[in-house]
């Protein structure tokens, strides 16, 4: 059984739908890029994936043994984050809440995930830096390990890559395909359909088309050859807009 | 000077005022850090004038034990104000503007038109600026202060990893698993706790005061969670008790002087963090 299914879901704010009608599935293992125009509702979807809010119509089926609670999020960025005065390691630590019910405080086993996930992540180093200090792609690498503390099965990443200059973005794909050749779920969110289709293998196209399918079936389909040549053609594609 | 300070020291009054003090600062400064962060400064305020309002009433009723119907209140204002911030048909900033302003008219308007007190104009201003109620204190309002802080500080304790991970990301504590509505809904009850407790202390209009500086003045210096908010409890209980010492050995208002210890201290933090280029 797959670890996501969607079954003619429509997603909205309110009652007021954003997207409807998907259909798709995700099975362990695959990577999943998100693609569409801005509006389309890419994020209201991840967002209902991970429970943040209700379907407005249709279901999503968690399968597997995977709990929604499970997967790991890594959410676009916050103002309040922009000046906070955290540590690298009090943030990597916060991923482990899933974990503890009321248990007040972490005990030796999380805070050896947390280590463990900063080592993967390459930050061991940054441990006791101050998490505003740190450079965009520094800080989203911190998130990454957050998220990495919430999970063993899948991540769930809303534009990990916006605002990122293009040698950390390549980065931090590669650091994402690696996580996913470890055996992570991975469905991602992205605006550059270019780095989208080199490592996902499966494409969620939403907006004014639907399409789901695998990567190579997608790139011979319609929607892919309007979208690809639209993107080609707007040199302003691929950069989102930071708000 | 020594002796002079000695001397009132060997009063009881003066000893419960000092013990509140250093109490209710304490407990302030725990919370003004998440405050601050969530963008909620002004909650203090906000709901420090509902306190007000809700005093006022009881002064009309001429209730004696006024706690009984401002620690509800207030409460009850705190649970309010936070509901509109997540449903958003009002935001944050306006929602808090409104009550707090609204509640300080009514209570005016009721203490003005129906109160028995031959010196309205001392009582407003007292309950506003804190006065000298502070030096009024009887054994047990201290008891119940004591308790009060006490059970804050072991709430704030025993909770705060999970108010950390509220505070710096509620999308992924939610996503997590983690119940964000009910630990928004324990910190605004904490914070109307704290604020009718210092009510007593620095009166209604300075509560916020209370509440920001310890925050801002220790995250100019420091970068981490912990340390900011041990920092923050560490100077808000230095600038309370200086504050008392000094409002007592120059005879000024109790309240004012401790802000104007936070004003002074903050300022000193400034530069120490720009010096050390911490921030």
């Amino acid at each position: 059984m797959a670890l996501i299914t969607a079954k003619d879901l429509s997603v909205g704010y309110g009652g007021q739908t954003v997207a409807e009608h998907l259909n798709f599935k995700v099975n362990s293992g695959d990577y999943l890029c998100i693609v569409g125009e801005n509006g389309s509702g890419k994020s209201t979807l991840v967002k209902t994936l991970v429970k943040l809010i209700k379907p407005v119509t249709g279901e999503v089926k968690y399968g597997d043994g995977l709990m929604p609670g499970e997967i790991g999020y890594l959410p676009q960025h916050t103002v309040v984050q922009r000046d906070f005065p955290a540590s690298v390691k009090e943030i990597v630590l916060s991923g482990c809440q899933s974990r503890m019910g009321l248990r007040p405080f972490y005990n030796s086993e999380e805070k050896k995930l947390a280590a463990d996930n900063m080592e993967k992540m390459a930050i061991t180093d940054l441990a006791n830096k101050c998490y505003r200090e740190l450079s965009g792609g520094q800080q989203q690498r911190v998130l990454l390990a957050r998220a990495l503390c919430a999970t063993k099965k899948m991540l769930i990443l809303d534009e990990p890559v916006s605002g990122l200059d293009p040698k950390v973005t390549a980065e931090m794909y590669e650091l994402v395909a690696k996580l996913n050749k470890e055996g992570i779920t991975i469905v991602m969110i992205s605006h550059d359909i270019k780095s989208a289709v080199e490592y996902a293998d499966h494409i969620l196209h939403i907006g004014n088309t639907i399409y789901f399918g695998s990567k190579s079936e997608y790139l011979n389909s319609k929607a892919g050859k309007i979208f690809m040549m639209m993107q080609s053609k707007d040199p302003h594609a691929g950069k989102p807009l930071t708000v | 000077m020594i002796d002079t300070l000695m001397m009132y020291m060997g009063y009881p009054f003066v000893r419960y005022a000092m013990m509140v003090g250093v109490m209710i600062a304490l407990c302030s400064s725990l919370l003004g850090v998440t405050l601050v962060l969530k963008r909620y400064s002004f909650i203090g305020d906000g709901l420090s004038h509902v306190a007000f309002g809700v005093m006022s009433v009881a002064a009309v009723l001429n209730l004696t034990n006024t706690m009984i119907i401002v620690l509800p209140g207030t409460i009850l204002a705190a649970v309010l104000l936070l509901r509109t911030g997540q449903n958003a048909k009002i935001k944050g900033d306006a929602a808090i503007a409104m009550i707090s302003v609204g509640a300080l008219a009514f209570g005016y308007l009721l203490m003005n038109k129906f109160s028995t007190s031959t010196n309205l104009s001392g009582d407003v201003c007292s309950t506003l600026f804190g006065s000298m109620s502070i030096l009024t204190l009887t054994k047990d309002e201290v008891a119940l202060c004591a308790v009060l802080s006490a059970i804050v500080v072991i709430v704030f304790i025993l909770f705060y990893n999970k108010i950390f991970a509220v505070t710096f990301d509620e999308t992924f504590a939610r996503s997590a698993g983690t119940r964000v509505n009910a630990y928004n809904l324990l910190i605004a009850v904490v914070i109307a706790v704290i604020i009718v407790l210092a009510m007593n202390l620095v009166g209604s209009l300075l509560i916020s005061a209370l509440v920001i500086f310890p925050a801002l003045s220790s995250m100019r210096i420091f970068k981490t969670f912990k340390s900011v908010t041990i920092f923050s409890a560490i100077f808000s209980v230095c600038c309370a008790f200086f504050g008392i010492v000094i409002s007592m050995l120059a005879g000024t208002p109790v309240g004012s002087t401790i802000v104007a210890a936070d004003i002074v201290a903050f300022g000193i933090c400034s530069l120490i963090g720009r010096f050390t280029g911490a921030r």
